[in-house]
């Protein structure tokens, strides 16, 4: 168990030199976005006076490199910044109420954000490796032949169109599901995972076919191998053939499809939280990046990005664990 | 005469190519008496393997039974429904693969595997089959019975994971066992053990057996009856001591007569003659596991020597050394008395073309994408420079030195060729370079006995034409006798015991080339029964605990 420790530990500090590199991407890029917060929010009644006023109060004016270290050691100490469009708000009423750093106002976006992804997971995981599991062992049937089309179809249809159809389908003609997901803080459980379930299954469509296709061609892939001839001719039926001779053995990539699929509902999802209402951190981001509240998206981009790494990381030491020469060394 | 178990008539097999169906097995009868043991023997494309898998109403993907029938106890296999035959195998047919380390499954414990049969067919009881199967290792004699089973596949070695398949394959007492080349791919020694077992539970049970092989010598300890084919058709079947006193047709002679090749003794090495290359106190590990302890020996100009060992000895660790592939720890490699550097990107390219090397598998070892004459064409132009007409010229000379016409030859590809071919390619591959030094790893072992005595022959007659130097490394003892001068034995990375070959094959032994010399297969049907008794039952049993 030693050695799958110290995978693990060494997969961690690549990790984290993985998102140091990142941050500095973000900071590059982001200070690469044409005009700034201090010009956007004053218009077309900008005075260079004016504008330099605003970049000195929210340090605009200091070298690029100043305020990297600056907005790196804020991070590190779990500071993210202050958001400038709230600091602007609260300078102009006088209050300090109000979420004015980046944390606050990012954090309940967050949760609802997760909240979403975490629903939309619990339907689709199990339902794409179900329905991979059955095209295998149907391979080239016509149901093998309509879960593929009907994945495909959903993969490539805009995101929007499947929301709208949902909305007609599951909102309008039958009034199911609301089509408002207008959560908020404070709501029960229940009420909020009504509200969420169209957007989740708008979402469920969306990431199915990959992970689908992936079960399948993972298990088809095993279906050569002699363990699998031999599963056969010892006269076990086809279903416990693929669920218990190859699946356990095709984890691995599946795994690996599974966590970029979930990657991408937590950070890809803009669309959808905007045709359903949703508070999450999508819209948030999108808005931010209108109106070049840096501090806003930089620590968007990098919790993005933080967790793309975590679910890939995730990802290789459920791979590693999967495989029983590295859980039972010999 | 006792009651017939399976019987199969004019059983026509089909295998599909690009599209075409064309015929594997043409039309084949075998009829099997209960508890009787039937050897299946013939060279690698005989369709055996096809064969025994359609005695159990079995087809692999892309092969389809075309005709005949197949009756097993009276139920026609071919026409029985899917749920049917899965009543019968496992259950009433069982197989054992050639090999077990790929068909026992990596995600799960060997009992696990084991008591499935059983649960699934409603046979036993998790529990009783549980104890079942502890009963069987024991009886197979596998190590530590009672836990070996609680390991994973990866966790046993392949002489013991053979038997717990076996074991598994009696799980459920069939009345009918295939076995597939189940020894192939075993040691000498570990081949032994696991004959021994098969032969007693088979007996202890009465089971039938089909047991395919491409070994004459095994298939005489194992079977009553022997069935030959050759390229899809039956050349004859007789009790397995007739056959082998008195083979009626050419085809079974030819087969008999394989191991007839030896070349002469040469005379001595004189004495202060510089070896061409010579190892001194080599060590050599792989990170920090040590695979080579105190590696000393010499290897004369137009000699072969033979480097044997059972595998995991380090004779390929030996040879990767050689190469410069992997630096040694420790000690020295001399050519042509020149120490050379240990890695071989510190070597020049004249030193580079001094070593070549000749692979086990010729089918992975040439780019499948390359034609023949752009494959043997890279180190002419790499080692020597020769560029155009001149190239063209010597590719077409290295062809006829392997005795492939190079007008028919020169633009083919590698997927083209029969094995044999393939590789006498890697052989012309070798000789490009014009070394003085080669390295055979195992060249004849993935090939039949009719084509590795051709390679045989060809790398004798080249050596005696260019004056080569051979470093011969094999697990085949009978390929030792036939082209070696001397023999170093190696085992768990040391050097047991060298010297020419004729003193070699005459005791007194070092105890453990004795233990190697003992256990290759005879053509007599007698020979495990009396080596068993020789040895000692209780002797096996501590062979197979040696290598844990």
């Amino acid at each position: 168990m030693g050695s799958v420790l110290k995978i693990i530990l060494q997969r961690l500090a690549l990790g984290i030199l993985t998102l140091l590199i990142v941050s500095v991407v973000i900071f590059g890029a982001v200070n690469l976005l044409p005009g700034d917060f201090a010009e956007s929010i004053l218009g077309q009644g900008a005075t260079p006076e004016a504008v330099a006023s605003i970049r000195r109060d929210l340090g605009l004016d200091q070298p690029l490199i100043t305020r990297y270290f600056d907005w790196l050691g804020g991070v590190v100490q779990g500071d993210l910044g202050t958001s400038f469009a709230q600091a602007n708000f609260a300078s102009f009423t006088g209050t300090t109420s109000g979420a004015t750093t980046v944390a606050a106002q990012i954090a309940p976006r967050f949760a609802n954000t997760m909240f979403l992804a975490a629903v939309t997971a619990v339907i689709a995981v199990p339902f794409a490796i179900i329905l991979g599991v059955l095209a295998a062992l149907y391979r080239n049937s016509v149901f093998d032949r309509a879960a593929n089309i009907f994945t495909l179809t959903s993969i490539s249809s805009p995101e929007f169109f499947l929301a709208y159809i949902l909305i007609l389908f599951l909102a309008v003609l039958n009034p199911i599901f609301p089509s408002l997901s207008n959560i908020y803080s404070g709501m029960a459980f229940s009420e909020r995972l009504e509200k969420s379930m169209l957007p989740a299954l708008v979402l469920t469509l969306v990431v199915t076919a990959h992970m689908m296709r992936m079960t399948r061609a993972a298990i088809i892939n095993l279906l050569a191998s002699p363990y699998i001839e031999m599963a056969r001719l010892k006269g076990l039926s086809p279903m416990r053939v693929i669920v218990r001779h190859a699946l356990p053995n095709a984890l691995a990539p599946i795994i690996n499809v599974i966590a970029i699929n979930l990657a991408y509902l937590i950070t890809g999802v803009v669309v959808v939280e905007v045709v359903f209402v949703y508070p999450g951190i999508g819209q948030l981001f999108v808005d931010s990046v209108k109106i070049r509240d840096i501090p806003v998206v930089q620590a968007c981009c990098l919790i993005f990005a933080a967790a793309y790494i975590l679910l890939n990381l995730t990802a290789d030491i459920m791979s590693i664990l999967s495989n029983p020469r590295m859980r039972h060394p010999k | 005469m006792t009651e017939t178990l399976l019987k199969m008539r004019g059983v026509k097999l089909e295998g599909r190519s690009d599209e075409v169906w064309t015929p594997i097995i043409n039309g084949v009868d075998l009829t099997l008496a209960k508890g009787e043991v039937l050897g299946l023997i013939g060279e690698s494309g005989a369709g055996k393997s096809t064969l025994g898998l359609a005695a159990m109403g079995y087809t692999r993907d892309g092969v389809r039974i075309s005709g005949g029938s197949v009756e097993f106890d009276g139920i026609d296999l071919l026409t029985a429904s899917a749920a049917v035959k899965r009543g019968l195998l496992g259950k009433r047919i069982a197989y054992v693969a050639q090999s077990a380390a790929a068909s026992f499954n990596p995600a799960h414990k060997l009992i696990d595997q084991h008591v499935e049969g059983p649960v699934q067919h409603h046979v036993m009881s998790r529990a009783e089959s549980m104890a079942d199967g502890i009963e069987l290792y024991a009886k197979l004699r596998l190590p530590d019975p009672e836990s070996i089973g609680f390991r994973y596949p990866h966790q046993v070695s392949g002489g013991q994971l053979q038997r717990a398949m076996t074991a598994m394959a009696m799980s459920c007492r069939p009345d009918l066992i295939i076995f597939d080349e189940p020894t192939t791919a075993l040691d000498v020694t570990t081949q032994i053990e696991v004959l021994a077992a098969i032969r007693d539970i088979v007996e202890q049970f009465n089971t039938a057996a089909i047991y395919i092989t491409h070994d004459l010598a095994v298939v005489a300890q194992m079977a009553d009856r022997i069935k030959v084919l050759l390229r899809g058709d039956e050349v004859e079947t007789a009790d397995t001591r007739t056959m082998l006193a008195a083979p009626t047709q050419e085809y079974t002679k030819s087969l008999w007569a394989v191991r007839s090749f030896q070349r002469p003794v040469k005379p001595s090495v004189s004495t202060g003659a510089v070896p061409v290359v010579s190892l001194q106190k080599v060590d050599a590990a792989y990170g920090k596991v040590p695979v080579l302890h105190d590696i000393s020996f010499d290897m004369h100009e137009g000699r072969t020597v033979a480097v044997v060992g059972e595998s995991g000895s380090g004779k390929s660790t030996a040879a990767r050394c050689i190469t410069g592939l992997l630096p040694p720890s420790d000690g020295q490699i001399l050519l042509d008395g020149q120490v050379l550097p240990p890695d071989y990107r510190k070597r020049s390219k004249d030193q580079l073309r001094q070593v070549q090397m000749i692979y086990q598998m010729a089918d992975t070892a040439l780019n499948p994408r390359m034609s023949i004459g752009q494959i043997i064409a890279r180190p002419v132009h790499f080692y020597l420079g020769l560029t155009g007409s001149a190239k063209r010229k010597r590719v077409h000379q290295l062809l006829e030195q392997i005795e492939l016409e190079p007008s028919e030859y020169y633009n083919r590809l590698p997927s083209e060729l029969s094995g044999g071919q393939k590789q006498r390619i890697g052989i012309a591959r070798a000789l490009a370079a014009e070394p003085k030094f080669i390295i055979c790893d195992e060249v004849t072992s993935a090939l039949d006995q009719l084509v590795a005595e051709g390679i045989l022959r060809l790398l004798a007659k080249l050596q005696d034409d260019l004056k080569l130097t051979y470093m011969f490394i094999t697990h085949d003892l009978a390929t030792v006798r036939a082209i070696a001068d001397e023999v170093v034995v190696m085992k768990d990375g040391h050097v047991v015991e060298q010297g020419p070959k004729d003193t070699m094959f005459k005791p007194p032994h070092d105890p453990y080339t004795e233990l190697l010399l003992s256990s290759v297969p005879e053509m007599d049907p007698d020979w495990l029964t009396n080596l068993l008794a020789e040895r000692g039952v209780d002797n096996i049993g501590d062979a197979a605990l040696d290598k844990m």
